[in-house]
């Protein structure tokens, strides 16, 4: 076990691409999430007039 | 004929196509990617000249090809977008930049942490793919840039594509002339291209790859629902879908 | 504007007089050409910025001859390229800020060839005078003269790439608040194999080897500039004016 963690000296380059790579498909789903959400509330907020806020207009700027 | 396209084609009809899909290609994906590193760092031996380094490869050369997939998917989308004025196409190539530029960051990324055990170096110019992966990276940047600095969104489109497509043009040019300039520099790199890979290796590389595609199309998927529904703001069903049964709304918002 | 005038007596037919492209290349040319004349200092600016870039380097580096001859070619192009860069932002502002732009799409005459026309402008007003420039930087790092020709040609090509890519930067971007820094972001990048032919070319030379292999990929790429850029800019401007 502790011999597939050192990678053959490698540990630290291996695992670090690794470790990018999980961080990469994370970030590509939670940012996808979030901006779907931002987008049905940017659009929830432009049909409800009463909102306080009054209708979107502006571009969405949530990457 | 025409009809069936027409009818795929249309907004509603992608958001749902899409949000059905998404969370089965992400489920796929997964499995795959597990499968891919089950073979890749445990089953795979280690190569005879690079070590247990050489595993690098399962996540470096998918994130590699995907860079390319995405700029490819970008450019064919914009040329269907701008010849025949189809949203849709324009909102696929929207959503596809991110993607692919979050890939290319990655590629750039492991392919330094790879180079440093075996070059001895994070950086190195003379070699022509990561020269090109680094030019691809800021097309990919000026693309985001330019479409979100225009405030019409009919009009980012139209310009982002133009853009796209003249930077297919480009990277092209730019591929060949850093390799006819690297190789003024030096002899290649490390890596032998002719090297057979034996199949215990190379298993496990092309599940990584089909799978890292899988996982580009879930998240394009979730993305493209956003854009079709932002371009559709004024749509009935789109007004439907966001005032009407909360139950819908919510699922639609976990798939993404 | 080709309907039939008899289905509706109040519409109003309008004939342009479609010119030839030729024509109009060289009216707008001529336009171009005297608006520089008028705005001389616009022009002269980047030249300044040209030189006061080459004078930072030997500053930052060492004023040492063989460093110098080692950097020149690189410090010449690359401050050329950014120096070039200048005028791009204001390429299109101006006549899109007074409506004229409005006009050239509106006219009915061929846009690709006032497209060219505008570049091939552009490249002399902002291009060329960079290029006399270039000889007195050369100079000052001490490249032998015999690689001038070869600097003067090889940045006449590089700049044309450049003022024709430029063009297509500032058309996408016409009507962005600030668009400097995005057009930098936008050609820089596609100006890599420019500024390696080129420098190599200047290298060669330099070192007294024959040029023109790089020469000939420098005259390539300016050439497919020259054709495929003119269509992409008058795309862009259509779009602009959506």
């Amino acid at each position: 076990m502790h011999e597939f963690f050192a990678m053959g000296g490698y540990a630290f380059y291996v695992w670090m691409s690794f470790g990018l790579t999980f961080v990469v498909m994370v970030a590509n789903c939670w940012l996808a999430a979030r901006r779907h959400a931002a987008t049905l509330r940017q659009i929830r907020r432009q049909l409800d007039t009463s909102d306080p806020l009054g209708p979107a207009t502006v571009k969405e700027v949530v990457a | 004929m025409w009809k069936w396209f027409h009818q795929l084609a249309s907004p509603p009809h992608i958001y749902r196509l899409a949000g059905f899909w998404a969370p089965w290609m992400l489920a796929l994906a997964l499995i795959g990617v597990g499968v891919g590193l089950y073979g890749g760092l445990i089953k795979a031996p280690a190569d005879y000249q690079q070590g247990d380094a050489f595993r690098i490869i399962y996540v470096h050369v998918p994130s590699a090809y995907l860079s390319l997939l995405g700029y490819v998917i970008m450019a064919v989308a914009s040329v269907i977008g701008l010849i025949w004025r189809m949203k849709l196409a324009h909102a696929v190539a929207v959503s596809a930049a991110p993607i692919g530029a979050s890939f290319t960051f990655l590629a750039l990324a492991t392919g330094s942490l790879w180079g440093k055990p075996m070059w001895g170096t994070w950086w190195e110019w003379s070699d022509p793919r990561m020269m090109t992966e680094l030019i691809l990276l800021f097309l990919y940047l000026g693309y985001m840039t330019l479409h979100s600095a225009i405030e019409d969104r009919t009009r980012a489109d139209r310009a982002g594509a133009v853009l796209a497509i003249v930077g297919v043009v480009n990277v092209v040019i730019v591929h060949y002339s850093v390799e006819w300039w690297s190789s003024l520099h030096q002899g290649q790199t490390v890596m032998n291209e002719d090297a057979v890979m034996p199949a215990s290796m190379l298993t496990p590389l092309l599940i990584m790859i089909v799978s890292f595609s899988l996982f580009f199309g879930a998240v394009l998927f979730a993305r493209l629902r956003s854009e079709v529904l932002l371009r559709e703001r004024n749509a009935r069903w789109v007004k439907r879908l966001v005032t009407g049964d909360a139950s819908s709304l919510s699922k639609g918002a976990q798939h993404a | 504007m080709g309907s039939d005038p008899t289905d509706d007596q109040h519409s109003v037919v309008i004939r342009a007089v479609e010119l030839r492209p030729l024509t109009v290349f060289a009216v707008m040319l001529g336009r171009e050409w005297r608006l520089a004349l008028r705005r001389l200092t616009d022009a002269i600016n980047p030249l300044f910025f040209f030189a006061v870039v080459a004078t930072l380097f030997p500053l930052a580096i060492s004023p040492q001859r063989a460093v110098l001859q080692t950097i020149g070619p690189g410090v010449v192009w690359v401050a050329a390229l950014l120096a070039a860069l200048l005028p791009l932002n204001a390429l299109f502002s101006q006549d899109h800020g007074d409506g004229t732009l409005e006009q050239y799409v509106l006219a009915g005459q061929s846009l690709v060839a006032l497209c060219i026309a505008k570049t091939v402008a552009l490249w002399l007003v902002a291009g060329l005078p960079l290029v006399l420039v270039s000889a007195l930087i050369a100079q000052s790092y001490a490249m032998p003269v015999e690689a001038m020709p070869t600097l003067a040609l090889s940045l006449s090509l590089g700049s044309y790439t450049l003022c024709a890519l430029g063009a297509v930067a500032a058309a996408l971007t016409v009507g962005v608040q600030r668009a400097s820094a995005l057009i930098a972001l936008l050609v820089l990048p596609m100006m890599v194999p420019v500024i390696i032919f080129g420098t190599r070319a200047v290298v060669l030379a330099s070192g007294g080897e024959p040029a023109a292999g790089p020469l000939y990929l420098l005259a390539a790429t300016a050439t497919l500039a020259a054709v495929l850029t003119p269509l992409a800019i008058a795309a862009a401007l259509r779009i602009s004016l959506e």
